[in-house]
């Protein structure tokens, strides 16, 4: 299958010619397959956030390409919103962008100034405001009468109504109360399920990432460090826990297991899993 | 590109220039100032532009960082050079064409006024470069303490001064922020019209004023948590003192002005 999005040797360097200059992205590469769900996780200055704001063209490389359906997005800079379109991008805590009336027009903005009008427009906004799970009597409400949880979700919905072909969120849960975090990523998961759409999450937990990515990408200090299915990215959990960064919680109980001496596999990441593991070891009648 | 703008901003140093107290420096500026409006000969404004030099050769500031200083207003100075050379009334005309007059006078206006403002911005500069803003405030509050008689808020007008400029870079990197959440939904800042452009401002300036709100309300609390009662009885940290550096500062300063207003009077 052909990738949806590519990024070849992309390098982002800020404040070129001054003595502040610094890569924040440097020689990354990866693939993104259609209808895949990526996870993209990295430390606070990983380069995360300008790595994906290159993805609808925000920033422009330094050096390197972005394509999508294998043309450069840079190829007609004059077109750059055509391709803000395509790739629409979740920027972190967006209830802070929401600027209009109702809810209903704030979600209208984005397919508004793709040209849309009418029936289509309406279409697209309840379609967007269903995925998103902003009830329908909110339509009609000022967006700041609602609360943080409720913004966010008419922020993404602002996002999922240009229909884009890849939809990138940069931390879409942060500072959301556990249930909340829950249901916003179900509609997430969702959306990905049913549209069949490609979804890049950016995220700071691993056990987010862990639970919904179907390939992870980590980045450490401006580079990619590993990249590849859950179960192979946390196979390396040593490795990763000496980079600083997070494993899943089930990871590390497992981790915790193996190292007082129960044979379980210390790559697993999910609940289900491990309890699978540790039944198995119980009827295979081991020490436990 | 928002955060290429230089708006008073400060470069950390250890020179003498930096390590003078905010007071002397902020009466140094305004002696400069008045020096300035004082000269009126090439001789003066040559004088005053040597005091600049020596000055920024002691604070080590970059000629370009100051230079750069000088691009917001270069509209005005352009304007203004503009302004006095053609419209100036002389004595005698050098060229001249419909109502567009070049005299001698108006080419020593147009050349005066120039200096001027390019060696005020560049003074006041100097100023910013060389004084963190807190410094700068500081300074400010202990020169107007005596107005406080007159029950001048002083303290109040301090403190609000250093959170504005305490907020500027912030509100910078959240202007940054939104424009980049609206341009991803596809807002377009830069064709249409002037109306039209200034429609498109809409999405970024009302999430910024809202977003200035929350910050003034949570500062406030912030503020009053800690007790937070203005500036009754409140006692710095860090007391200014003036030390033998900050009086040989103002006495060079106070030289300068006389120098200035020596050469006025012998009509130099």
């Amino acid at each position: 299958m052909e990738s949806i999005l590519q990024v070849k040797n992309l390098t982002h360097t800020y404040g070129i010619g001054t003595p502040f200059q610094r890569s924040a992205v440097e020689d990354v590469s990866f693939d993104v397959q259609p209808g895949e769900f990526l996870g993209i996780i990295g430390h606070t200055g990983s380069g995360k956030s300008t790595l994906i704001q290159h993805l609808n063209g925000l920033l422009r490389p330094t050096a390197g390409q972005v394509l999508l359906d294998g043309r450069d997005i840079w190829e007609a800079p004059k077109k750059i919103r055509d391709i803000r379109f395509q790739v629409g991008l979740v920027f972190q805590y967006p209830e802070y962008q929401l600027f209009e009336e109702t809810v209903y027009k704030d979600i209208a903005f984005g397919p508004m100034n793709q040209g849309r009008t009418g029936d289509e427009l309406d279409h697209a906004i309840r379609e967007a405001a269903r995925l998103a799970g902003v009830r329908d009597e909110h339509l009609e409400k000022s967006p700041f009468e609602l609360s943080g949880g409720q913004k966010r979700r008419v922020a993404l919905a602002g996002v999922l109504a240009m229909e884009p072909k890849v939809l990138v969120l940069d931390e879409p849960t942060a500072g959301l109360d556990p249930a909340g975090r829950e249901n916003l990523m179900a509609n997430i998961r969702d959306y990905h399920r049913n549209k069949g759409a490609t979804v890049i999450l950016v995220s700071h937990s691993m056990d987010e990432i862990a639970r919904n990515a179907d390939r992870i990408l980590v980045l450490k200090s401006a580079h990619v460090l590993m990249s590849g299915p859950p179960a192979e990215v946390f196979a390396r959990s040593e490795e990763l826990l000496s980079a600083g960064l997070d494993v899943p919680q089930v990871t590390r109980v497992a981790m915790a297991l193996r190292a007082r001496g129960v044979n379980v596999d210390s790559a697993v990441y999910t609940a289900e899993a491990l309890e699978r593991e540790l039944l198995a070891l119980k009827r295979g009648g081991a020490p436990c | 590109m928002l955060k290429d703008i230089t708006l008073g901003q400060y470069f950390p140093g250890n020179t003498p220039a930096h390590k003078l107290d905010p007071r002397t420096k902020i009466l140094l500026v305004m002696l400069y100032i008045i020096a300035l409006f004082c000269a009126g000969s090439f001789v003066a404004y040559g004088l005053m532009a040597l005091t600049l030099a020596v000055c920024v050769r002691i604070s080590r500031v970059g000629l370009r960082a100051l230079v750069r200083g000088l691009k917001p207003v270069l509209f005005i100075i352009i304007f203004t050079g503009v302004l006095n050379l053609f419209f100036t009334p002389g004595a005698r005309d050098l060229w001249a064409w419909g109502p567009f007059h070049i005299t001698d006078t108006g080419l020593r206006n147009a050349a005066f006024m120039v200096l001027r403002i390019m060696l005020l911005i560049m003074g006041t500069f100097l100023m910013t470069y060389t004084t963190s803003p807190i410094a700068l405030t500081d300074g400010l509050e202990r020169l107007l303490n005596g107005l406080k008689r007159f029950h001048v808020p002083v303290h109040e007008l301090a403190m609000m001064m250093s959170i504005a400029l305490r907020f500027i870079p912030t509100l910078i990197e959240e202007t940054d922020k939104i424009m980049s959440a609206q341009k991803a939904r596809g807002a377009d800042f830069e064709s249409g019209n002037l109306l039209q452009k200034a429609r498109a401002m809409i999405p970024i300036l009302v999430p910024l004023f809202i977003s200035a709100f929350r910050r003034a309300d949570e500062l406030a609390t912030a503020m009053e948590c800690r007790c937070y009662h203005g500036g009754e009885g409140r006692t710095k940290l860090h007391v200014l003192k003036y030390e033998r550096r900050d009086y040989l500062a103002l006495t060079f300063g106070a030289v300068i002005l006389a120098l200035v207003i020596a050469l006025r009077a012998f009509g130099l």
